[in-house]
């Protein structure tokens, strides 16, 4: 079917998959999910000619891919942006020891956090990584972006990025599909030393990726995601960075009057913003993320450096995505009749559902935790659908950083003296990051107690397999937790009392102590169980 | 022409299911389409929207701009308040009047109603009683799908083709009660006109 309606993640995996990727490795994360549930699902992956895998997090993803390059083939790893963080290791070294079967590393970014606790922006780890990026602006460039990146990767032995946003990742079109690439066969690197980063070849490899750079640039000068185009009003020039480029068209009906440059592969084409430095004196910049290519253009000492309007200059708001309505007051063009906002909607902020077995365990903690003086409780949590236990009626959690710091951090407290120190975490977040933070407490003899929240799936993304699969226990009885500190109850209202005489008997416990709460999601439950009516749709 | 339409509603209503309908009445018909939703975080009882663009010429944007909506589509009286700031001048609300209240301070329902009731185009649909009568109170965002149908410049018969692509791995039967929801409501809209 040469045409297809695709999600702009799911057009950049149909676009890896035609381009002759053997491999896909991810964890799951919100709004990067759909890449691999669409390669996982694919009929090349059913067929076993691609092999697609969940991992236990995003830096043995990257890693896999990188080894799946190292012998030749093309591979992907995928992520949300804070999941680069938990990958920013292989991610900046790999660009050291390169790439040798093409290599792109698809990274979504969520601008005004819809699903994230930040809005980092992932262009700024290219250039810590020194790395080429690609951000393509529509559906159709999701799907050629993954062909291109490939071919560029193995033309410069560098892995690529490529960087989508919330909109684009989450938003579908009609994708025009292009015939496929047979894979690479298996073969190793030419130069295998590189990839023993030892000072001594470290040295020398990133000398090399240093004096590589104005290549890259001047692949992203040639790149057809980039783009310079002239228009008739010079009164100011714009630049446009991914999806940004489509609300300026969107504002002038697809025909912008100014000149207009288009990027959507960096190094920054510095070349073609010198073009359209030599036709205008002002400069507006629409990018969502950070001010990324604005404050390049500012500079600190350009003596009389152009007009440039931006999220630094606070022509366009510091922090949330771009809309179209943001890019044309912005330009100043004339405003269309709004209706004032309805004061009368309350907010609706999302719930655990009803018969979440996290409820009952939220239930049973507070209920177990009751006797402690005002203030004096301290549950350390995590990133998954019991993060929503912060929220009334449960409020039963008082942290959320990033995936694994409840395990660490109620360590810390604990080793401050702060009693008692809980942590509570979920099954995939505790074998993404939880599990080594565990060892830390076993090996100091630390007093915590770790409820860990075990609903056999990674839930709040969809219900993805859970690298823990019904072995948590004995997980943590191999770190050394002791197997009488081990418990496992069952979170059901009818098990409330015993299951907080069981949280109440490990908190009392002065040591390492493990609770774990096991009942499945009830929307995978949900989903096993053979229909009883008709369906009128789900999410 | 492009078509510019919200969808509102609360996570497990279905919503994301009339946007593949329309999507696929839209392929149907030949016509440009960009679809936004929201996933993640919004599936859990919370706020779900979609943007729905298409139309004859080229869809630049994902989003829809402020004051551009030609329909709002809701399946929750209070949800269809939430983007009136998109809706154009001439849009038009069409929303189910029951009310999804799983949250302790849910607005006074009569005054949600008439606000509604006071915007210049505007449809209010039993939708669960529609959905009832087709078979199951599930299909409510097909009838809230037809009662839109006057107003999305794609025929009835793509868009009923549409909800036969979509519902057509649960089953025949599933297929037909949507498609008899779809009609019910289509037929509440039109009797529904003068509003």
């Amino acid at each position: 079917m040469p045409i297809q309606l695709l999600l702009g993640d799911e057009a950049l995996a149909r676009g890896a998959i035609d381009a002759g990727l053997s491999a896909a490795y991810a964890y799951p994360g919100t709004p990067s999910t759909e890449i691999t549930e669409y390669a996982i699902n694919s009929p090349e992956s059913r067929r076993g000619d691609i092999h697609c895998r969940w991992t236990t997090n995003e830096k043995t993803a990257l890693e896999a891919a990188l080894g799946m390059s190292y012998a030749g083939k093309r591979a992907m790893a995928s992520m949300k942006h804070v999941g680069l963080n938990v990958a920013a290791d292989p991610f900046v070294n790999a660009a050291i020891a390169g790439a040798h079967g093409g290599l792109i590393i698809n990274v979504a970014d969520d601008p005004s956090m819809h699903s994230s606790q930040n809005e980092q922006d992932s262009r700024l780890y290219t250039e810590l990584a020194l790395m080429p990026c690609v951000e393509p602006a529509d559906q159709q460039e999701a799907y050629r972006a993954p062909a291109y990146a490939f071919d560029l990767s193995e033309r410069n032995r560098i892995p690529v990025m490529i960087r989508l946003t919330t909109r684009l990742a989450h938003s579908r079109a009609t994708v025009l599909v292009e015939g496929s690439r047979a894979q690479n066969e298996t073969s190793s690197p030419p130069d295998p030393r590189r990839y023993i980063l030892l000072p001594a070849i470290a040295r020398i490899s990133y000398e090399d990726l240093v004096r590589r750079q104005p290549g890259f640039r001047r692949e992203s000068e040639e790149s057809p995601f980039n783009a310079f185009s002239d228009g008739p009003d010079a009164s100011v020039g714009i630049i446009a960075c991914g999806i940004a480029h489509n609300y300026v068209q969107e504002v002038f009906a697809g025909t912008c009057p100014h000149p207009v440059l288009k990027i959507g592969q960096y190094p920054i084409p510095e070349s073609l913003v010198r073009r359209l430095l030599d036709r205008v004196s002002r400069i507006v910049v629409f990018e969502d993320g950070y001010p990324f290519v604005e404050g390049k253009l500012r500079g600190f000492l350009a003596p009389r450096p152009p007009e440039v309007l931006g999220r630094l200059s606070g022509d366009v708001p510091r922090t949330g995505e771009l809309t179209p309505r943001i890019v044309a007051d912005t330009l100043g063009l004339a405003a269309l009749s709004v209706r004032s906002p309805s004061s009368s909607p309350a907010p609706r902020p999302p719930a655990l559902c009803p018969g979440c077995p996290h409820a009952d365990t939220c239930r049973a903690l507070t209920a177990a935790l009751s006797t402690c003086r005002p203030g004096g409780r301290h549950v350390f949590s995590d990133i998954g659908c019991y993060t929503l236990g912060a929220l009334p009626p449960y409020e039963a959690i008082d942290t959320c950083i990033e995936m694994g710091a409840s395990i660490t951090m109620a360590r810390g407290a604990s080793d401050a003296g702060l009693r008692p120190a809980l942590a509570l975490i979920g099954d995939s977040t505790f074998t993404h990051s939880g599990m080594t933070g565990l060892l830390d407490c076993v090996n100091d003899g630390t007093n915590i107690t770790v409820v860990i929240v075990d609903n056999g799936t990674v839930a709040m993304t969809g219900g993805q397999t859970s690298a823990a699969e019904n072995r948590l226990a004995a997980i943590c009885a191999g770190l050394g937790v002791e197997t009488e500190h081990i418990r496992i109850i069952e979170p059901l209202p009818g098990k409330h009392e015993a299951n907080v005489a069981v949280l109440e008997r490990e908190i009392a416990y002065e040591g390492v102590s493990v609770v774990i709460a096991q009942r499945e999601c009830i929307q995978t439950a949900r989903r096993k169980a053979p229909t009883r009516e008709p369906d009128g749709g789900s999410e | 022409m492009t078509r510019n339409v919200i969808l509102a509603g609360v996570g497990g209503q279905g919503l994301l299911s009339i946007a593949a309908v329309l999507g696929a009445a839209a392929r149907a018909e030949g016509l440009q389409l960009k679809q936004a939703e929201v996933h993640g975080m919004a599936q859990r009882g919370g706020v779900v929207q979609s943007h729905v663009r298409y139309g004859d010429e080229t869809i630049h944007s994902d989003l829809i701009r402020e004051g551009t909506a030609n329909l709002i589509l809701s399946l929750e009286p209070m949800e269809a308040l939430r983007y009136l700031p998109f809706l154009a001048p001439t849009g038009t609300v069409i929303t189910s009047r029951a009310p999804l209240r799983n949250i302790p301070d849910y607005p006074n329902i009569p005054d949600l109603l008439d606000e509604i009731g006071a915007l210049p185009s505007h449809r209010m649909l039993d939708a669960e009683a529609l959905a009832k009568e087709a078979g199951t109170i599930r299909c409510a965002n097909m009838v809230i799908l037809g009662a839109g149908a006057p107003f999305l410049a794609i025929s009835e018969d793509a868009l009923i083709a549409g909800i036969e692509e979509v519902f057509a791995a649960k089953g025949l039967s599933v297929v037909e009660t949507n498609v008899r929801g779809f009609r019910l409501g289509l037929k509440a809209s039109l009797q529904n006109g003068s509003a």
